[in-house]
Parts: C-alpha cells; sequence; structure tokens
C-alpha cells in the first residue's frame, strides 16, 4: 500500500528538501502534498486523504501547534501521525507539541538518515516502509 | 551585555553556522574574525536577511553575502542550478537564516528564558543601508566559504518593559506587567 504525505513549511526551500528527503527513505510513498502554512494545509486536506503530516512550528496565519490541536481536535484526522520538523528546540515548545499529541520531533538542521529514522521508529505501524 | 555572554553568543554562533552548513549544505565553513558594530553600517550590496528575537531580552539576528554566494548556497541547499538571485535563491537565504539564528536561539534560552522568533525576512538590492532602531551593539561573525565571505550577526539587549502611569513598590504585584 502507498502512502500519501502532507509537508508543512512556509519555506519552499525546506519543503523542497522535504519531497527528496521523503524519497530517499525508500518508504512507499504515493503523493507527497506542500502547504505554506496551518489554513493551507486544513484546506488541502478538505479534498485530500493523508497518512502522515510533517509540520514546521513558526508559520505565518496559522503555527504548527495551532494546526497540530486543529487535527487532534477532529475525528477524521486524530490517527494520522504529526511529525514537527522545527528550529524550535526549547523545551516549551518541545513540551506544548508532545502535549498535544505530536508522533515525533526533529530539529531543523536535519539529515536525511534522521528523518528516516524518525519515521521507521515511529510511523511503522501507520506506513509502509 | 558582559563579555561571558557576548563570548557565548559568538561562540553559539560559530557552532550554529558550522553545523546548519555541514548539515543542510555538506560544506564546511571556515571562521574568520569576530567584531562589534556600533555605528550605522555603511552602503550594502547583495542580499541580507533579518529575524527577529523577543522575549526578556529582544534584538535581531542577520545574515549577509554576495548575489553570488547567496545563489551558491540555494544550488548546494536545494541540489539545483542558480546563477541569478530569484524567489528561490532568497527563500532558500532565508531558511538558512532561520535555521542558524533558531539554533542560536535555542542556545540563548538556557541561559535567558524563553524567546521567540520571527519569520525571516530578506532583501537583495545595491547600495542601501541597513539600521537597528535600538543603540545595542552588533556582534559580527565571519565565515568564509573558499573565496566568499558570510556575516552572521547578532543585536541582543535586555528588553525594557513599557513605562506606565501607576506607581508602586517592587514587592506589590501590578496587573499592568503581563
Amino acid at each position: 500500500m502507498e502512502s500519501d504525505v502532507l509537508v508543512v513549511d512556509d519555506s519552499a526551500a525546506i519543503r523542497k528538501i522535504l519531497q527528496r528527503v521523503l524519497r530517499q527513505t525508500g518508504m512507499a510513498i504515493r503523493t507527497i502534498h506542500e502547504a505554506g502554512d496551518g489554513q493551507e494545509a486544513l484546506e488541502l486536506l478538505k479534498a485530500n486523504t493523508v497518512h502522515l503530516v510533517l509540520t514546521d512550528i513558526n508559520m505565518p496565519k496559522m503555527d504548527g501547534l495551532q494546526l497540530l490541536a486543529a487535527l487532534k481536535a477532529d475525528a477524521h484526522w486524530r490517527n494520522v501521525p504529526v511529525v514537527m520538523i522545527t528550529t524550535e528546540g526549547g523545551e516549551a515548545k518541545v513540551g506544548d507539541a508532545v502535549r498535544l499529541g505530536a508522533a515525533g520531533y526533529v530539529r531543523k538542521p536535519f539529515t536525511a538518515d534522521q528523518i528516516k529514522e524518525k519515521l521507521v521508529g515511529i510511523l511503522q505501524p501507520a506506513l509502509p516502509l | 551585555m558582559n563579555l561571558n555572554l557576548q563570548d557565548f553568543i559568538v561562540n553559539s554562533i560559530d557552532q550554529s553556522t558550522s553545523q546548519v552548513f555541514s548539515t543542510m549544505l555538506g560544506v564546511e565553513v571556515a571562521r574568520g574574525a569576530f567584531t562589534l558594530e556600533t555605528s550605522a553600517p555603511g552602503s550594502n550590496d547583495g542580499v541580507v536577511s533579518f529575524i527577529g528575537v523577543a522575549g526578556s531580552w529582544a534584538g535581531s539576528g542577520s545574515l549577509s553575502c554576495s548575489p553570488f554566494l547567496a545563489c551558491r548556497i540555494c544550488s548546494q541547499m536545494l541540489l539545483t542550478e542558480t546563477s541569478s538571485v530569484n524567489e528561490e535563491v532568497l527563500d532558500a537565504v532565508a531558511e538558512l537564516t532561520n535555521m542558524i539564528i533558531g539554533s542560536v536561539k535555542t542556545d540563548l534560552e538556557a541561559k535567558l528564558g524563553p524567546l521567540g522568533l520571527s519569520i525571516p525576512t530578506v532583501v537583495y538590492g545595491r547600495n542601501f543601508k541597513t539600521k537597528s532602531a535600538g543603540h545595542a551593539e552588533w556582534i559580527v561573525v565571519r565565515f568564509h566559504w573558499d573565496a566568499e565571505e558570510l556575516e552572521v550577526k547578532l543585536c541582543l539587549a535586555p528588553h525594557e518593559k513599557n513605562a506606565h502611569p501607576f506607581s508602586h513598590t517592587e514587592s506589590q504585584a501590578c496587573a499592568l506587567e503581563v
């Protein structure tokens, strides 16, 4: 089974890098959707199914923590793993993400191996590898 | 700013910049001199990005480089050929600034408490001037990638609360101070 992934980051550069990194992981991915902020992500989810969300935290309009809270409050998306990929490394932000139900947390800068290791560790049941 | 904090920031900028270049671009940059700048900077040519830092201490982080180096950063980071400054180049420089100053901010939080980071802004042009509204010194750390120079700067000062018309002793809680 192939899966669909949503990458949310206001930086087109990071979205492009994550596209490449996700393809390099060897996971069976069909489509990688992109959104520039939380609002755009929620709009995109109205018309698409995804099995994994990778999101930045600091974004305009709706940040990654607000997006995470919105997904966990929605019965349809509650069980989709959300991984935060962000420069925010402070304990407060990590704690907020964990409390809201984030499946993982990766700090920028990241390597392809770090992303793969994190996804393998937490998403194996959700995503065929 | 005391010398310990200044040294801490210089070391943090050094380590963060080296790590971001090494991890995201696969490039080792060479650390150059560091200086303190208080006067208004001269004219700039090239690409300059800014990101705001806020909290009990507030200020700005900045990264500046030539258009050639900005294109080289973008090409290496995104694995694309780029020969002129376009939206993709500015976005790559903005994200690089976000990662470097974000990493410095995380280091500083251990000493200064929680800090926030703004969305970065990037400027590209010729013969323009930049100025911070505050009077704090800029810590400027230079790096070299072959013959090209990159400057990473941070300006940070204790954040003063706004004065208000009610007087009270230090031991009294003030409803206006949140």
